[in-house]
């Protein structure tokens, strides 16, 4: 886990919401340009883990974090750090796919357009080079005016891809992003993961084993709050360290 | 009789008070709109439309009440829509959940339900005495919209309730501030919800009388308003002061306005349906 520089850092990280510890001193090392799976039991805090690296969870009242969450050694929560900042170099796949309800174009570009981006070429050219990385431009080349919700869910979530693709980040966070689909659309989504390692640090949050084993290079095992173990994918699906992991992973709870 | 026997019966004796119940209303509001229409709609012509008031029924018209409705009507727009819709926005996007926040969330619904007439003494006490604006239009439309405000303000919170949190959770998560996400997507996405409310409460608001002449708009105004600071009146006191009157001929007149008044509410109710429609088909979420 060394040889790369690791991307994303937590460092004796808690987190609530009101009263309730959802996060107990985790501490994890994210490699760049690698795939990171979180699994764990529902309400494990793999979700709640996985929304404090965008700062997803500040708009939740009570909720507050103590520790530290370094992108690239810089902490996020630092009060200098602008949220619209982080949020383009740490983009977000959701559970559902939320294509907005307007069309296929305004839906990738609508992130570089809040930026303030008006200019139709470079807007265009995003466009069909974000489409394209998520595997969609050939199917909707001729229809980019339609609207994103005419599309099947599979499309609806690599348009969401190509979305968080278009702002450029360096990180793509991952909640569940297949679990409402049907297998084939599964597949396509694993492989467009699996392409885009090369240039992205992508975390993933799976209630899918086989589906962590086959996309992920490490990971990590989230138990009642807590970071269980964290390994190499093979190492843990092979011989995991504790025995809770193995249970997990063995199908004996969860 | 056997149980089963029993709850069919009891199943059919109540579909059979389900359809009186519903038809009670409607027949009631048939009979009523038929003898309105029956009574006004010969007296309804170019003239009738076009003519000022006058003490000789033959001669009178509605003209200064509907165009004193229409001004209204614009006016109360104008200002209810902007402050409601803001107020709504800050409300369910803004506001945190604070003893506060509850406070004013239930005085907003407490104050839907205050009785018309005492929006009309608030509006005569500000406007008219403290402010010395006098009896015109303005000050009718601004009690008018306080009158309407807080139904602007529940459905537009209603309507931005509707809008999926996923929608803002991807806007958010494409770098965007809470007001660019309010801006692009939460409004464009309830707008015809909230312009459905609005509309149903304006159509509220033309119909009033009480706050009106609280206030002190008239019944006989011998001209047309030309500003907002112009005196008026409006077509529920014309038909309000008709009446009363004891001659036949006024109450044919009354029934007439009615009618045009009935279908100025009809028109707004109809535009309401229709965008409610249209957004309907247009997203599903």
């Amino acid at each position: 886990m060394t040889k790369k520089q690791s991307k994303l850092e937590a460092n004796n990280l808690d987190a609530y919401y009101g009263d309730f510890q959802a996060l107990k001193n985790i501490n994890i090392a994210m490699e760049e340009k690698a795939v990171t799976a979180f699994i764990g039991p529902s309400g494990c805090g793999k979700s709640t883990f996985l929304r404090t690296l965008n700062r997803m969870n500040d708009y939740i009242d009570g909720f507050r974090i103590q520790g530290q969450i370094l992108l690239d050694g810089r902490d996020i929560y630092a009060t200098d750090v602008r949220v619209d900042e982080l949020r383009k170099e740490v983009g977000m796949v959701f559970q559902k796919p939320n294509p907005f309800p307007k069309t296929i174009y305004e839906n990738v570009v609508y992130g570089l357009k809040i930026q303030g981006i008006k200019d139709k070429k470079i807007l265009q050219e995003a466009c069909e080079k974000s489409l394209q990385q998520a595997a969609l431009w050939n199917e909707v080349k001729d229809k980019l005016d339609k609207s994103a919700l005419a599309l099947s869910g599979g499309q609806q979530q690599r348009l969401c891809i190509a979305r968080a693709l278009a702002i450029q980040p360096s990180v793509i966070l991952m909640d569940e992003p297949a679990s409402a689909l049907d297998p084939i659309s599964t597949a396509k989504i694993e492989e467009l993961i699996h392409e885009l390692k090369k240039n992205y640090t992508i975390v993933i949050v799976t209630h899918n084993m086989q589906q962590a084993g086959r996309v992920s290079d490490h990971t990590a095992f989230f138990y009642m709050g807590e970071l269980v173990e964290y390994a190499k994918t093979k190492t843990m699906f092979t011989s995991p360290s504790d025995t809770r992991t193995q249970n997990y992973i063995t199908g004996r709870f969860g | 009789m056997t149980n089963s026997e029993k709850n069919r019966l009891k199943d059919k004796a109540f579909q059979v008070f389900g359809i009186f119940c519903t038809f009670i209303g409607l027949v009631v509001l048939a009979i009523f709109l038929i003898d309105i229409v029956i009574e006004g709609v010969g007296r309804i012509d170019w003239d009738f439309m076009t003519s000022l008031p006058s003490r000789r029924a033959a001669r009178a018209g509605i003209l200064t009440a509907w165009a004193g409705t229409l001004w209204i009507l614009v006016l109360s727009a104008l200002i209810a829509f902007p402050l409601g819709i803001a107020a709504g926005i800050y409300l369910e996007e803004y506001a945190k959940k604070t003893k506060l926040s509850d406070f004013l969330e239930i005085n907003i619904a407490n104050l839907a339900g205050v009785p018309s007439i005492i929006y009309g003494l608030l509006g005569l006490e500000l406007f008219v005495r403290f402010m010395h604006l006098g009896p015109v239009l303005l000050v009718g439309a601004l009690t008018l919209s306080l009158l309407i405000l807080p139904i602007v303000i529940v459905t537009t919170r209603e309507a931005i309730k509707a809008v999926p949190r996923t929608i803002r959770d991807g806007s958010f998560a494409l770098g965007a501030s809470k007001w660019q996400t309010v801006w692009n997507q939460v409004l464009p996405a309830s707008f015809g919800g909230i312009l459905t409310g609005v509309i149903l409460a304006l159509s509220r608001a033309v119909g009033e009388a009480a706050p009106l002449i609280v206030i002190g708009a008239l019944a006989y105004v011998p001209f047309v308003p030309k500003s907002p600071m112009d005196e008026f009146t409006v077509l529920p006191i014309q038909i309000f002061n008709w009446t009363s009157r004891p001659q036949a001929a006024f109450l044919t007149n009354a029934a007439a306005a009615i009618i045009v008044l009935l279908l100025i509410t009809f028109l707004l109710n109809g535009i309401a349906v229709y965008l409610r429609h249209r957004q309907q088909k247009k997203i599903k979420w």
